[in-house]
């Protein structure tokens, strides 16, 4: 059985100066591997990182004696044979501990029941994401990124152990052949396991043009291999960053301003300081925190806390003011995100213009497991034991707080219980180094759930307006799509932020369609300072999903035409959008008979380099109250890696997709997020949750992202089921029951 | 005060307060990391643990309230027949994405199962949708049930 043993702390991992030490891979291999474009190094900087390793921690004893075999900072085997994959890109549920050892292990002729998993350390060069540049898991890039990376990994590695048995045994290597760990003469007879090869293999020069098998024979890529972290998630062994043990480890947890924003002015911790098991109280500029021997004595103390807040500028601040000033900004002219032809003429010159303003609100992200970091901070290093999808940025924060060279700071990274955006950012770790500068001791810092969704860092509240002409044929011969929200990018990835643009903002703005006369438009508006907005699963590709497939189905509407027929008019030059439509509209029966007060609806869209439609049933009682009954899902991702994993990640965002279409909605009231656990920011439940079904396209075109496009179409098609059932446009989510109740 | 807990047919003695939430005792006081906290209010069930065989929220049980109750975990489900055919149906249908609230969902659906062989989709509805899962593994956590339960054919549940 394959373990996921890399996800434990003190796990020891290969770093760079490994690599080096073990005299292969300093060179050639490197840089094949790690072909970063030119606009990554930009990003790099800007992220602070480091090309320095993290210190290794204390080698594990080896079986067999001798330094182990690492031609890449990938692939490690010991001279006791066993079969180390270090993951560039973490575990979050999306399945990337087993697709990127599939990946490895097609080309290293491994089977994935022989290898054994670790987490990468802080290392932007060596474990960078080729799509973004340094180290991060997100944007539905895991796939697309290393694709290519981490086959050419494994040829490699391939290469070398046939290359070094092929010299042992004094025969051509091209003579040989590696299957299931072992390489095999068949002229000869002769068998070699790699662990008996490392030390010849280590001596072999890297090659650096390696062939990579044609996709027509992969053996394990397309198969639904089994997931390699399952079995250790149903028996509670699995370790997740909550979960790290050790000696004299203390417990805090934390409470920020309430106020965004507001400042800590005073705090009497006389009765958190007689609570049992509480050792301490720590104050930062705008939190307190309890530390304690477990988290029931810390959260005790926590609320046994007097603490004065200074509220500051956002005291007064709610909802209202931020929607007021996003309305106001979105009959404003933005800078220019897409022109084609000449809008403005077609739209002078169409038969009928249609206009409407959709709204998005704030979202938490809710991950399951909250927010937490643990810091072991020495005078002249420091330990931090993490679930995180930036681990370069953690290391680097830690470096900030600490003063201490990155290279005296080592991030373990562990499985994460849910990322979906919210782990892309380090506040939560930023927070926790400063805490550990005060304590004596290793400290875990814990959220508790309204700290978790009070203290967010939320998916941008938008407000766009579209607008289209259509000429006589119903046809749109004019489409504006003006976006109106706050930048992430420019937070988050300033080099990705240029002329006032924010490409994320406008990604997929004016969906999958061919359109003569287009404009797309960007106005940026920031809601009140220290109110951060962050990655929310689906990114760009969500927000613009639901404005542009709510839209289009108006103008079908308007055109007097049937909802698919309508796209499907406007998709003459995109094959792979018009076969995704077609098969959701058979797959889901689409235009047969409804009883009344059902619908069904469709959304399509193009995101993260794949093609998903997605039909929705849906049953509005005379109460306004709705349920989704069905949701038939076709998506096309090119090459599949695993299908079983594409099927689950569709299902999962669809999922999570229809929580934010339903429920999911951050208020503000007097500078407070007024939402603070499950009670009243709802997440969706089992017995709500409709039957899904997901239909792959077979395909041979380069593979796309699956994390997030099955939550980008749902609340489309939603909105859209609940017109074909009610007859009532809802331009703003989440759904309000109470615009459906009959009258 | 000193409170002796019997946690997975073993007696374990731990001194806390009162009020202790069990949830910390187990991972913090003893060390048994299965068990996860989601929501502190027993709102999401990844806390979920048996005690004397009926699904609790481990959150919110004081440790005052347990008495000489048998507390099961997810660590000790599997010696239980229910348990043991919930966590092969896991891992038959991959149930798990993150995993995180599994633990929970698992203890959960072990209950149900142990006192109904045979669930219907309502009694799958009532037994589970106390436990929250974001990543949205719904659709095979039913099926999970489903099969398990199949797999009992003829056997009692745990």
């Amino acid at each position: 059985m394959a373990q996921t043993a890399g996800n434990k702390a003190g796990e020891q991992v290969p770093t760079r100066r490994d690599i080096i030490r073990a005299g292969v891979g300093a060179g050639g291999a490197l840089f094949v591997v790690f072909g970063i474009p030119s606009i990554a190094k930009v990003v790099q900087a800007d992220a602070g990182a480091t090309a320095r390793p993290a210190p290794a921690p204390a080698p594990a004893p080896a079986a067999a004696a001798g330094p182990p075999f690492m031609p890449s900072g990938f692939v490690r085997i010991d001279p006791a044979g066993t079969v180390t994959l270090t993951m560039p890109q973490v575990e979050m549920g999306q399945g990337t501990y087993t697709s990127m050892p599939m990946l490895i292990a097609e080309e290293l002729e491994v089977e994935l029941s022989q290898v054994k998993l670790a987490a990468a350390p802080a290392d932007d060069k060596l474990y960078g994401n080729p799509l973004i540049g340094f180290q991060v898991t997100g944007g539905s890039t895991s796939v697309r990124g290393f694709f290519k990376p981490l086959r050419v990994a494994g040829a490699t590695a391939r290469e070398m152990l046939i290359a070094g048995a092929a010299k042992t045994w004094g025969v051509d290597p091209a003579s040989c052949r590696a299957e299931k760990g072992v390489v095999v003469h068949d002229a000869s007879g002769r068998r070699a396991p790699y662990g008996e090869l490392v030390a010849t293999a280590a001596a072999v020069a890297v090659p650096t043009d390696v062939k990579l098998k044609d996709p027509k024979s992969f053996k394990l890529i397309g198969t639904s291999a089994r997931r390699l972290d399952v079995a250790d998630k149903t028996t509670g062994r699995a370790q997740f960053g909550i979960d790290v043990r050790l000696p004299g480890l203390l417990i805090a947890t934390v409470a920020a301003s309430p106020v965004i924003g507001g400042k800590l002015r005073s705090v009497d911790d006389t009765a958190a300081k007689a609570v049992k098991g509480v050792r301490q109280i720590v104050r930062l500029e705008d939190a307190v925190a309890v530390v304690a021997d477990h988290m029931g004595a810390a959260r005790k103390g926590l609320a046994a806390l007097a603490i004065v807040w200074d509220e500051g500028a956002n005291a007064k601040v709610g909802t209202a003011d931020v929607v007021a000033t996003l309305q106001a900004a979105t009959t404003q002219s933005g800078v220019v995100a897409e022109r084609k032809g000449d809008v403005d003429a077609a739209m002078a010159a169409a038969a009928k213009t249609v206009e409407a303003v959709y709204e998005l609100p704030f979202l938490a992200h809710t991950t399951m497991e909250p927010m937490n970091c643990t810091v072991h901070l020495r005078k002249d290093a420091c330990d931090l034991w993490v679930g995180s999808q930036v681990v370069s940025r953690a290391r680097a924060t830690a470096a900030d707080v600490t003063g201490l060279p990155p290279e005296r700071i080592a991030v373990h990274n562990h499985l994460l219980g849910g990322g979906f955006g919210r782990r892309l950012e380090i506040d939560f770790v930023t927070q926790a180094v400063q805490i550990a500068k005060q304590v004596d001791a290793p400290v875990k810092v814990v959220w508790s759930r309204e700290e978790d969704i009070q203290h967010d860092i939320y998916r941008p509240y938008y407000v766009d307006r579209l607008k289209a002409g259509l000429d006589a044929g119903g046809r749109p011969s004019a489409f504006h799509h003006r976006v109106t929200g706050s930048s992430i990018m420019a937070r988050w990835v300033p080099a990705y932020f240029k002329d006032g643009l924010d490409a994320d903002a406008v990604d997929g703005a004016a969906g999958p369609y061919d359109f003569d006369n287009l404009l797309v438009d960007y106005v940026r508006r920031e809601p009140p300072a220290g109110l951060l907005t962050g990655w929310w699963r689906g990114v760009g590709v969500t927000h613009n999903a639901f404005m542009v497939e709510s839209f289009i189905d108006e103008l079908a509407q308007a055109a007097g035409r049937e909802p698919i027929d309508y796209r499907r008019a406007l998709l003459a030059r995109q094959p792979r959008a018009r076969a995704v439509l077609d098969l959701v509209a058979e797959k889901a029966g689409w235009g047969a008979p409804m009883p009344k007060g059902r619908g069904r609806g469709v959304a399509l869209l193009f995101g993260f380099g794949t093609y998903v439609a997605q039909v929705a049933e849906v049953d509005v009682s005379p109460k306004g109250e709705v349920r989704v009954s069905r949701v038939v899902c076709a998506v096309d991702c090119g090459i599949t890696i695993n299908p079983d994993t594409v099927r689950a990640q569709m299902e999962g965002g669809i999922v999570y997709g229809l929580t934010a279409a339903l429920y999911g909605e951050i208020t503000l009231k007097n500078g407070r997020v007024e939402q603070s656990n499950f009670d009243n920011y709802q997440a969706l439940r089992i017995n709500e949750v409709p039957a899904i079904e997901v239909h792959i396209v077979s395909s041979l075109e380069e593979p796309g992202g699956i994390g997030e496009p099955g939550t980008s179409g749902i609340a489309p098609a939603l909105v859209n089921a609940i017109y074909a059932a009610t007859g009532k446009r809802l331009r703003k989510l989440p759904i309000d029951g109470r615009q459906l109740a009959a009258t | 005060m000193a409170y002796t807990l019997k946690i997975n047919g073993r007696s374990q003695t731990v001194d806390v307060d009162d009020d202790t939430p069990l949830l910390w005792v187990l991972r913090d006081v003893l060390g048994m990391m299965g068990t996860k906290f989601g929501c502190g209010m027993a709102l999401c069930g990844a806390c979920t643990v048996h005690l004397d065989g009926q699904p609790v929220r481990s959150c919110i049980t004081t440790v005052d309230s347990v008495g000489t109750g048998e507390i099961t975990t997810i660590e000790a489900i599997g010696r239980t027949p229910a348990g043991q055919r919930i966590q092969q149906a896991w891992i038959d249908l991959e149930v798990p994405q993150c995993g995180y609230c599994q633990s929970g969902q698992i203890m959960s659906a072990a209950a149900l199962l142990a006192a109904n062989p045979r669930p219907t989709d309502t009694d799958i509805d009532d037994a589970m949708s106390g436990n929250i899962c974001r990543c949205g593994t719904y659709v095979r956590i039913r099926e999970g049930i489903k099969r398990a339960a199949a797999g009992g054919s003829g056997r009692t549940g745990g």
